[in-house]
């Protein structure tokens, strides 16, 4: 063996030693400390998608809950809260579930638990029922007359705006402000009570603008153009949205 | 058998058995959460526009469980307010967890149109936030959620930067990137992701789109979708129906 190192020259000796050690020193790094998660970033992936799988859950879901809370389920389920998550009022119960005596979920009755949804904004869908919390019985909590579960209002609303306030709120300002929404859209009694289901009119004929913005039988004070030539084919208010201000 | 081929089928060997008793798809069925075959799912979600009343239920519920900072300026889903204003300018905003929305923004009188937007990570198909990852941190699962491993991830920024939808942040306290999961934790368990569970009007819609039942693919088939962004070529799987050009 020392015949064989002595053909080389020390320091290449020296030199292949350090490297022969150092490579040693990897290799039992490699294969005995470094994780197998750390070699093989599929491994990696899989340990972490297994750490996501495993957090804890908050929200319980509301199946969960009509085991127990069957009365509450079957009251809800045909007024208009039916789509509605328990958890999206009564907040995260996943202890609740857990631990029923011990841990009870939220059960808000302010009134700005309410308004979250049924506060007024120009930018929600028409239809849905909206009011300014400041004049709709303002400081009374909201469940003395509407029962969570089944928010039925103690009296049929009468005014269009209860559901349509945007609507109500841009007509009031435009010419036609002082007409009743019944004038041109014909609301049958069904529609109150089911709103998707039976759905109002529209004015779908020319003839029917005509009736006030005619030439042929002007009004004092009233815009009239000639129904025969004006805008032949379209609808008028195609053109006009008739709740705008000024109309046009 | 000489040497240099009993050292090559030896490593052959060797790491084909860390393949199939790591990486088989087997494997990651057992091990994620007790029978969850990622393999059979590939989830997606819907979005109807029309449907948003903009309640913020959804930022809360997906704070509360996925322990997302309350400041807010920290989300994985929030909502914009689109207001388009009749000399068409625009004026977009997230809304408040705090009910204390500017009176001004609610003005009807210059309104042309005005929505809600919902938005969260898009679960690209073709994710620029894996692209730029520079120590795959972020990857794709099977069933098509791209996660973050918090482990691994070294807070560099990169894919807070390359995501076209703004959908992540960093963590003010792990320090790593942070997005939605579509609630990884909740799917495996079958559960919905938390923003589906709690939203009021079911604007929100999840489902597996290897599924022709799952409420998703029926959303697919009677909206016309659109996606956030298409010409990037990400291929999101948020979808969104009766959604507003000036939304991007």
């Amino acid at each position: 063996m020392k015949e064989f190192l002595k053909r080389f020259p020390e320091q290449v000796v020296r030199i292949v030693i350090v490297f022969v050690a150092l490579a040693a020193t990897l290799l039992v790094a490699w294969t005995f400390i470094l994780p197998s998660e750390m070699k093989e970033p599929e491994l990696q992936q899989l340990s972490s998608t297994i750490r996501e799988a495993g957090k804890e859950i908050k929200y319980a879901g509301s199946e969960v809950c009509t085991g127990c809370h069957e009365k509450a389920h079957d009251v809800k389920k045909t007024g208009y809260h039916r789509d509605l998550s328990c958890e999206a009022c009564h907040g995260a119960a996943q202890k609740h579930v857990d631990n029923p005596s011990e841990v009870k979920p939220a059960s808000p009755k302010q009134r700005d638990q309410c308004s979250y949804c049924h506060t007024y904004n120009s930018s929600r869908p028409t239809g849905f029922p909206q009011i300014n919390p400041d004049t709709h019985h303002a400081r009374k909590p909201c469940i003395t007359c509407h029962k969570p579960h089944d928010p039925k209002p103690p009296t049929t609303p009468r005014r269009c705006a209860a559901c349509h306030a945007q609507i109500e709120r841009t007509k009031v300002a435009s010419y036609h402000g002082s007409l009743e929404c019944t004038v041109c859209h014909k609301v049958p009694e069904k529609h109150k009570i089911s709103p998707r289901s039976v759905t109002p009119t529209k004015p779908d004929k020319r003839e029917f603008c005509a009736k006030c913005h005619d030439k042929a039988s002007p009004r004092k004070g009233i815009a009239a153009v000639d129904i025969a030539t004006h805008g032949e084919k379209y609808v008028c208010w195609q053109c006009h949205y008739p709740h705008t201000l000024g109309g046009i | 058998m000489n040497r240099r081929e009993f050292l090559k089928k030896g490593c052959l060997l060797a790491s084909s058995s860390l393949l199939a008793g790591g990486l088989s798809g087997d494997g990651w069925t057992k091990t994620i959460f007790k029978d969850y075959d990622p393999a059979k799912h590939f989830y997606g979600m819907g979005i109807d526009i029309n449907k948003c009343i903009g309640c913020g239920r959804c930022m809360q519920a997906c704070k509360t469980e996925n322990d997302v900072p309350a400041e807010p300026y920290f989300f994985r889903t929030w909502v914009e307010r689109y207001l388009i204003r009749t000399d068409k300018s625009v004026t977009v905003r997230t809304i408040s967890l705090t009910r204390d929305d500017p009176a001004e923004f609610s003005v009807e009188k210059e309104m042309l149109r005005s929505f809600f937007v919902p938005k969260l990570c898009n679960q690209c198909d073709h994710p620029p936030c894996v692209q730029v990852c520079p120590v795959i941190a972020t990857f794709k699962t099977p069933d098509g959620v791209t996660l973050v491993d918090e482990k691994r991830c070294i807070g560099c920024r990169y894919c807070i930067q390359a995501c076209p939808y703004g959908a992540r942040y960093l963590h003010p306290v792990t320090r790593v990137a942070d997005k939605c999961t579509f609630c990884y934790h909740r799917l495996v368990k079958g559960l919905l992701p938390v923003c589906v569970e709690v939203c009021p009007k079911q604007a929100r819609l999840f489902g597996d789109m290897k599924s022709f039942a799952s409420p998703l693919g029926r959303f697919t088939r009677i909206h016309k979708m659109h996606v956030l962004k298409p010409s990037l070529n990400t291929d999101p799987k948020v979808y969104y129906a009766n959604l507003d050009g000036e939304v991007n």
